[in-house]
């Protein structure tokens, strides 16, 4: 084989976002849909780069990525400038900070508590495709407690959440609410007025949204955040260390996590912010939250709950 | 021989160097790669196989790798 000259435009993917296959040469290029909100045009765009540059498929990753498949590095650029005709760029891989995922949030899903598909774009467009320095960084956004984006998978997940209130003079008295409320928090009392037990209330806000004449109405609204969780070969569940945070502080919150993170994974190879949390516990973030956030820290964090691999919990379970 | 040191270069830019810098090499031509971290050694290594070169030469001293590859025809 002679030399031949090759240029790849290396600026053009910057946050990583492609993938060496194995056993060829040719590359799985990921592509950036923050929160799997993908317009039409981009879309089409897709599809046409996909016919003519890649392997006639594309992959849906399990966090809302498109992947085109199957491209060669001579096809790079042209599969750059292609996709940017239509907006649409690539995404980013290794140990940076991923593109976010989201539910339809509260824009048009009818559990939808905040506005997750705006806070995804947010986060998309400030801290996306930042080398950490040490492992991956996920962000993910659940409009409401049902968390179809499973939260505590991710280094930092945001859980759309309502505290209720009743406006006594306000209820009629059907029942409703105590009908609709899965987790037993409301019970009517001898009155006939419902009572509500805050201790087993996961603030899914359905009695808010069921209520036929707004009784029930949204005492708080925000954010539960939980942090450090991963999954893959040893899976831990994120810490809840935030209640009620609102929308407009989200950015601002997720980069105090991310410095702290990268401040404190120094000499620990690629470990996970959960990793971290793990073997620390949650006080040293949450004291660098305290500053800015200490009136949305949760008065009693949790740990994350490490799973651990098979084999881990067969010697558990040994004990029972 | 030309070196190229890949340390501090992230995934998965340290295999497109090296590769890029291998397709301007002619047949039967060496170069060696310096990194300081496992897996782009694993990366590079097996992408270079992949590519048809041959590895000659690999080993680690003190957190630092050295990798050595012969392009093939």
């Amino acid at each position: 084989m002679e030399a031949k000259t090759r240029t790849v435009d290396l600026k053009n993917l910057k946050a990583g976002g492609f993938i060496k296959e194995m056993g060829r040469d040719e590359f799985t290029i990921r592509l950036r849909v923050p929160g799997g909100r993908l317009p039409v045009e981009r879309l089409k765009k897709i599809a046409e780069v996909a016919g003519t540059y890649g392997a006639g498929f594309v992959h849906l990753t399990v966090r809302q990525a498109v992947e085109l498949v199957h491209v060669r590095l001579d096809d790079f650029d042209a599969v750059v400038e292609k996709l940017g005709e239509a907006g649409q760029e690539v995404a980013s891989c290794g140990a940076r900070v991923r593109v976010p995922t989201a539910c339809g949030g509260c824009e048009y899903n009818p559990s939808g508590l905040m506005d997750t598909q705006r806070s995804a774009a947010e986060i998309d467009r400030t801290v996306f495709g930042i080398a950490t320095g040490h492992g991956k960084f996920k962000v993910s956004f659940s409009g409401c407690p049902n968390d179809c984006p499973k939260s505590s998978t991710n280094d930092l997940g945001f859980i759309g959440a309502m505290q209720p209130e009743l406006v006594k003079e306000s209820c009629i008295g059907c029942g409703l609410c105590e009908k609709s409320c899965s987790e037993g928090a409301i019970q009517s009392g001898d009155d006939g007025r419902p009572s509500y037990d805050p201790e087993r209330c996961i603030n899914c806000g359905d009695c808010v949204k069921v209520c036929p004449v707004a009784a029930w109405q949204p005492a708080k609204t925000g954010y539960t955040v939980y942090a450090g969780g991963k999954w893959g070969r040893r899976p831990m569940a994120g810490a809840a260390i935030a209640d009620y945070l609102p929308g407009t502080a989200v950015v601002e919150f997720t980069s105090e996590v991310l410095a702290w993170y990268k401040d404190n994974a120094v000499g620990r190879g690629r470990a996970r912010l959960g990793d971290l949390l793990a073997e620390l516990g949650t006080g040293p973030l949450l004291k660098r939250l305290e500053g800015r956030f200490g009136e949305y820290l949760s008065k009693k964090p949790s740990h994350p709950l490490v799973v651990g691999t098979r084999r881990e919990r067969e010697a558990k379970n040994a004990n029972y | 021989m030309q070196t190229i040191d890949l340390r501090g270069v992230a995934c998965p830019f340290n295999f497109l160097k090296a590769k890029l810098a291998v397709d301007g090499m002619k047949s039967s031509e060496h170069v060696e790669f310096l990194m300081d971290e496992l897996d782009p050694v694993r990366r590079v290594s097996k992408g270079m196989v992949e590519d048809g070169h041959r590895v000659l030469y690999l080993r680690e001293i003190a957190g630092n790798y050295r990798l050595i590859v012969e392009k093939q025809a």
